[in-house]
Formats: C-alpha cells, sequence, structure tokens
C-alpha cells in the first residue's frame, strides 16, 4: 500500500454501505469515469467505460468476480480487468481501492 | 501443430476475422489464408444500418481488426477474389483468379445474400439493397434532406434505415406486407409500440401493403402497392430478409438444410471442413432445436467455436441467441428466440419507451425484449437458460429486483 500511496492519489467516491454486492456503482473522479464493485465484502475499482465502445460497465452484469459489458457482452475480471471474452480486446484499467473506515478510497495515478 | 499445415477461411467477414484471430490464439502457428470477394478487410454489419448509414461513422471504425493485425498476425488476406469450388479430395479451393488453393482444414464463413424483388420494374436504378459497405456509403448518399425514401419491408433493417433517413430529414414511408412491422422479430404488443414510435418520427408506415411493382424513367420513381396509394420515391431501399450462402459447400456435396448443416463444434459432415456465422444451420442445446442465426453475436462466437476446434480444442457452442436494433434514440435488445409463448409480461413503462417485455411459455421465461433497459437482458438470459419458471406478477414490478427474483430461483 506505501508503494501505491506514494504514486496515486487518493479520492473518497463513497461509503462502503453505498456499494451493494453485484451493484456496481458509478462514480466519477475529475474526468475519469469508474465503476466501483463490492465482490464479497471486498472493494475493486475499474474504468466505467469499456475498452471496445462507448458503454459503462456500471450498467453491466456481475456475477461473482466478472463483470459482463451491457452493449457486447464483453467479460472482465474485476480485481484484474483482465478480457475474459471479446469483443474487447483490451484489458479494462483498474484503479487501487482502499476503506478508511466507513469511506472507499479511490487512487489515481499521480501524472 | 505442424507449420505446414494451412487453414482456409471462405468468406471475409466479421466470423473469419474473429476465427482468424481465435486460431492465432491457440497457438496455432501454420498458414491463416482469408478469402473475400470484397474489397474490405473483415469488417462488423450492424453498424451499416446504423452509425454509417446516418454519416455519425465511416467505414474503418467497423473493421473487426486494424488492417495491420493480419500482416502482425501473419493472416494472409486475399480480397476481391472469389472461391468457385472445392475439391474436397485434393484438399483444394479454386479461386476465381484462376487459381487454386490447398488447405488442411477449411472454414466456411460464408455468410448470407439478400433476398431481391422480383416484380415488373425491380431492376430500375436506385432500387437499393442494404448489405455491404458500398450499399450504406451509396443509400447515405441519396439520403439528402428531402429526398424521398421508401422502404420496402418492416423488418430490423428496414426500421433502422428509415429511422437514418429521418435522422437525414429525408422524408420516409416504410411498405410493409404484413399487418405489423416487426412481426417476425418481436411479439405484436412490441411491434405496436415501435409502429407508433415511428409515427411519431414523422415516418409514413403502411402495413398490409403487399408492393406490385415500380415504375420510373431513368431511375425509379414510384413504388406500386396494387389497389394501394402508390408512393413516389427518389431512391427505394429494400429490406425483405437474407439467404444463407450455401451453394459453395452443397455443390462440394457437403449437407445443407437451409444454410450448411454442422454440430455443436462448427464442423461440417467433412472432418477437415468446419462452418460458422449466418451461414450454418447448427444445434442449440439450450433451445433443443437447430437453428440458423443472422446475428453479430453468432458470427463472433460460432466462429471462435469453430476455430478452436480446428486447433483441436473442442468447446460445444451454446448460447441464448441474442440480438439488437438501435432506431432513433430507442436500443432494443433481444434474448431467446421464442416461437411461441402464452403470456407477454411488461415490466416497465411503454409510453416511456423503458421497458422489458418477456415472454413465458407455461409460465417459464423463452425470451425477452429490452427497450432502453439493456441491464435486464443478462438476467433475462440466465432465466432462458434455466428454463425458469418465474412469477409473472413479480416480473412485472419494477420494484421486484431482477437480479433477486433470479436469485430466488435458485433456492
Amino acid at each position: 500500500m506505501a508503494d501505491t500511496d506514494a504514486t496515486a492519489e487518493w479520492h473518497r467516491v463513497a461509503s462502503v454501505g453505498e456499494v451493494e454486492e453485484d451493484e456496481p456503482k458509478p462514480v466519477r473522479i475529475g474526468e475519469t469515469l469508474i465503476a466501483l464493485y463490492n465482490v464479497g465484502g471486498k472493494f475493486y475499482a475499474t474504468a466505467d467505460v469499456c475498452p471496445h465502445e462507448f458503454a459503462l460497465l456500471s450498467d453491466g452484469y456481475v456475477e461473482d468476480d466478472i463483470v459482463e459489458c451491457p452493449l457486447h457482452q464483453a467479460r472482465f475480471h474485476i480485481p484484474t480487468g483482465k478480457v475474459l471474452d471479446p469483443p474487447a480486446e483490451d484489458d479494462v484499467p483498474i484503479f487501487p481501492v482502499k476503506v478508511e473506515g466507513d469511506d472507499i478510497l479511490v487512487g489515481i495515478p499521480k501524472d | 501443430m505442424a507449420t505446414d499445415d494451412r487453414f482456409v477461411i471462405i468468406g471475409a467477414g466479421q466470423a473469419a476475422g474473429r476465427a482468424a484471430e481465435a486460431m492465432r490464439g491457440q497457438g496455432f502457428d501454420g498458414g491463416v489464408v482469408i478469402i473475400g470477394d470484397e474489397a474490405y478487410p473483415p469488417y462488423e454489419r450492424p453498424p451499416l444500418s446504423k452509425q454509417v448509414l446516418i454519416g455519425d461513422d465511416e467505414p474503418p471504425s467497423t473493421y473487426v481488426h486494424d488492417p495491420s493485425y493480419y500482416e502482425e498476425n501473419n493472416i494472409e488476406l486475399r480480397l476481391g477474389v472469389r472461391a468457385e469450388a472445392i475439391d474436397r479430395t485434393a484438399k483444394s479451393i479454386s479461386l476465381s483468379d484462376g487459381s487454386a488453393l490447398p488447405y488442411s482444414k477449411l472454414l466456411l464463413a460464408t455468410g448470407s445474400q439478400l433476398r431481391r424483388l422480383s416484380l415488373p420494374g425491380s431492376d430500375l436504378a436506385e432500387i437499393r439493397y442494404l448489405r455491404g459497405i458500398d450499399d450504406s456509403l451509396a443509400i447515405r448518399e441519396r439520403m439528402a434532406p428531402g429526398a424521398k425514401v421508401a422502404v420496402v419491408g418492416g423488418g430490423y433493417i428496414g426500421l433502422e434505415v428509415a429511422a437514418a433517413a429521418r435522422k437525414r430529414d429525408c422524408q420516409v414511408t416504410v411498405i410493409e406486407m404484413l399487418d405489423q412491422v416487426l412481426s417476425r422479430a418481436v411479439a405484436p404488443e412490441v411491434g405496436t409500440i415501435f409502429e407508433a414510435m415511428h409515427r411519431d418520427h414523422g415516418v409514413d408506415i403502411r402495413t398490409s401493403t403487399p408492393v406490385t411493382g415500380f415504375e420510373g424513367d431513368s431511375q425509379v420513381r414510384r413504388v406500386l402497392c396494387g389497389d394501394a396509394e402508390a408512393v413516389d420515391a427518389d431512391v427505394v431501399v429494400v429490406g425483405i430478409g437474407i439467404l444463407p450462402n450455401d451453394e459453395l459447400a452443397s455443390a462440394a456435396g457437403l449437407a445443407t438444410d437451409n444454410g450448411i448443416i454442422v454440430d455443436e463444434h462448427g464442423q461440417t459432415d467433412d472432418k477437415d471442413i468446419y462452418a460458422a456465422g449466418d451461414v450454418t444451420n447448427h444445434p442449440n442445446a439450450i433451445l433443443g432445436r437447430r437453428v440458423r442465426l443472422e446475428s453479430w453475436q453468432n458470427a463472433q462466437n460460432q466462429a471462435i467455436t469453430a476455430a478452436k476446434a480446428m486447433c483441436g480444442l473442442e468447446e460445444p457452442y451454446t448460447q441464448v441467441p441474442w440480438f439488437w436494433s438501435d432506431q432513433y434514440d430507442v436500443n432494443l435488445q433481444m434474448v431467446g428466440l421464442p416461437e411461441q409463448w402464452s403470456d407477454l409480461v411488461i415490466r416497465g413503462d411503454t409510453g416511456a419507451l423503458t421497458f422489458s417485455a418477456f415472454y413465458l411459455d407455461d409460465g417459464r421465461v423463452v425470451g425477452a425484449n429490452a427497450v432502453n433497459s439493456a441491464r435486464d437482458i443478462p438476467i433475462a438470459r440466465q432465466m432462458i437458460q434455466r428454463a425458469a419458471k418465474v412469477d409473472s406478477t413479480a416480473l412485472a414490478d419494477p420494484e421486484t429486483s431482477l437480479r433477486k427474483l433470479l436469485k430466488s430461483l435458485d433456492g
């Protein structure tokens, strides 16, 4: 976590109770659209926009630790962002997440 | 795998692009050759009646891969050439340029061809069909503001063309032989909603109106509709369906019946020949019957299945069929392929064009349409896959979480 702290800027994006399991929550840090997930009580963040075409993964379907894009059914592994099924060819970017008390913080890489 | 093996793909559409990618993804390092009679690298067709036709996007946006991809992955694109015959004994293909191309395994991804009208005057200029990039660009060019566009056929393609034409400020008439638009695709209740939507957008929709011929001079000017009023036109776009391109396969003695007959791996009755995409008649274990699908999903995923099987990895192709259409600002998605249903359960607000329609047969979900409600589709798909019995009152209630309803079915 220390490494991440040095390279990321942390932003509070939600409280723990706001992100339900299987119901990703769209949040925004500046211009960056982020989808926040609760996978079995652990929180993850990916870019919200599918790397294939414009669609929001926060509108997608989550099963276990996989999110499916609502537009073309590409699937991504939430913890790693790895693309599992086409048509997407690229992984979806992920962001570090930490919980402080009741707050969920997402780290954005520093320039 | 021996590096002198050569996999040939006939057809250069979406299925071909995805199959070649999957072959390389499986580590196949022999030759991969794609044969296509159009000038373009593999591309996806859905935008041709949507973003490209409207003018929001250009053809390269439809390419499955950037053209450089093929070179980088040592995939040979032979474009502008047609496969004329398959010699299964010699394992060789005759091409329209007079050459012969040997294969170790062959994938037929020949897709579909247009159904064409054969009526008095139907060969007049500016009676157009929409299948390829060139068709889309030519129709777009004729869709100048104020142009009279007559659309023959009120299916998806016809209605997407109508929506694009209205977006380009054309005067649009849709002529449909049956008493309703989209009648082969959705329930009458949903078709009625789409018909009203198009009328609200200023489209003149004429149902129960058969086209009987065309009149014109150097080009078409009028669409004749029997006893009904004729329709003036600067351009006519005909969208009356497509047929599988299975002649090459049947001429080679492969089994065909409304498409090339394949098994769940895409294999034909010749163990070295596979087929994928629109052209196949394939088994679907979820539906419990054979189907031929004209869809983006099938072009992509059946091609991947067949390519993997050609590389030795057999995974049965089993998916709930899924389709979508975009008209104006409305996204319609469909899952399942219901042939009959006893109840149609509407969830949401039809007036606001934000709703889903669930097709129930004997209490089981057999299909669903989501109108600006794409989130409902994955859950509907699971319900179809499980042949789930669902309480229709709960389903109709937007306050009931679909996800929770699905979970309760597990218990």
